[in-house]
């Protein structure tokens, strides 16, 4: 198809879009105004049902944990595939990692080198306190293995690309992204096994709604979910980074 | 107010489609579908808002405070965090055709493999 017939076909497809899109508007209430009922209805029970004030969490590791289970393995098998895709195709050869591959050789701005090494620690600690506050406060595994991933990522930001290789060896980073994701499966399993529904919440929900003790499986769940999602992380952009550092296309 | 966040959802995704349609760069191409998907955030955030209600978190305001659908901000968390992986994978393909194909036009990968 010529580029000119691919954007007349589109103009018509996002013209029929358009008018069925506006024609839905008139039919939905304004912005502002939401209808209800189903999240009035977690956000009376929620708190009640599980002790945990952060009512996100709650419906993310607990009334849809199922679907969060879902998405966590689309996460893996993503990471997963980038391993897979960036595989060595032929011809090609690992050079060994020196620092001269990272850019310490190259010249880097000494000021973000050190403002990384910087904060380096303070988002480890900042990501740590995301992953193991779901039940709290706006946070989660989600957000907190993210932040974690970020920090190791600032090491090599700060020139230490061998540091940061003997920190999160592929190796251990798979297996530890492989326990965040069958951590999350062996919870719902374990409540099985108690003859209960998968993914019961079968833990004590604390005495006291907001403690960071309370609410049971959800923090447990957030807190296996934030390692799966930072190591995940974490093996996507080394393997990122060995594409452009350390392989090479042969040039014969 | 009214509609005019639904029309800023419809707008961001007829941009990123539009740019989806002439890209004739992978990279640009990704980051058009990133832009696509972004529209769906606005869309969940926008339906699930009340005006004047609180954030659903009950740490230190009255459990009986009318707050804003949890539901959908789950919904717009976990999609946030999926889709940045996804975008990896789609430039390490993007990175692997690159290296195979010496392009990176999808209009000549197309001629390339019929």
């Amino acid at each position: 198809m010529k580029p000119r017939q691919r954007l007349w076909l589109f103009l018509v497809a996002v013209a029929g879009l358009t008018s069925f899109y506006l024609w839905g508007l008139v039919g939905l209430p304004g912005f502002g105004h939401y209808p209800g009922p189903y999240g009035d209805i977690i956000n009376r029970i929620a708190v009640g049902q599980t002790n945990a004030t952060g009512v996100v969490s709650a419906v993310n590791f607990e009334y849809r944990g199922i679907d969060t289970l879902g998405e966590e393995f689309i996460l893996f098998a993503a990471a997963t595939g980038v391993a897979i895709v960036l595989r060595h195709l032929r011809g090609e050869r690992e050079h060994q990692p020196t620092e001269a591959a990272s850019p310490d050789a190259r010249q880097d701005s000494p000021a973000v080198r050190q403002l990384s090494l910087l904060l380096t620690g303070p988002m480890l600690v900042l990501g740590w306190n995301l992953a193991s506050h779901a039940q709290t406060s706006p946070s989660g595994g989600f957000q907190g293995g993210v932040v974690l991933a970020s920090s190791f990522v600032l090491i090599y930001l700060a020139g230490q690309l061998l540091t940061l290789r003997r920190l999160s060896p592929v190796d251990v980073t798979d297996a530890v992204e492989a326990a965040g994701a069958a951590g999350f499966v062996a919870i719902g399993i374990a409540g099985v096994a108690m003859g209960l529904p998968y993914l019961t919440n079968f833990l004590g929900l604390g005495t006291m709604p907001g403690a960071v003790s309370s609410s049971g499986t959800i923090a447990l769940i957030s807190f296996f979910v934030g390692i799966e999602v930072a190591a995940a992380f974490l093996l996507i952009v080394s393997e990122l980074l060995d594409q452009t550092l350390l392989v090479r296309q042969e040039t014969s | 107010m009214g509609v005019f966040p639904f029309l800023v959802v419809a707008w961001i995704l007829a941009v990123g489609l539009y740019g989806i349609v002439t890209s004739r760069h992978l990279v640009h191409l990704i980051v058009c579908l990133i832009v696509l998907q972004s529209s769906t955030y606005v869309l969940l955030l926008g339906v699930g808002y009340r005006a004047g209600a609180a954030a659903p978190y009950f740490s230190d305001i009255p459990r009986r405070t009318p707050a804003v659908d949890p539901v959908v901000q789950a919904l717009a968390l976990t999609d946030v965090v999926v889709e940045a992986a996804v975008t990896a994978l789609l430039l390490a393909l993007a990175v692997q055709a690159y290296k195979r194909f010496g392009t990176l036009d999808p209009q000549e990968l197309v001629q390339l493999k019929g």
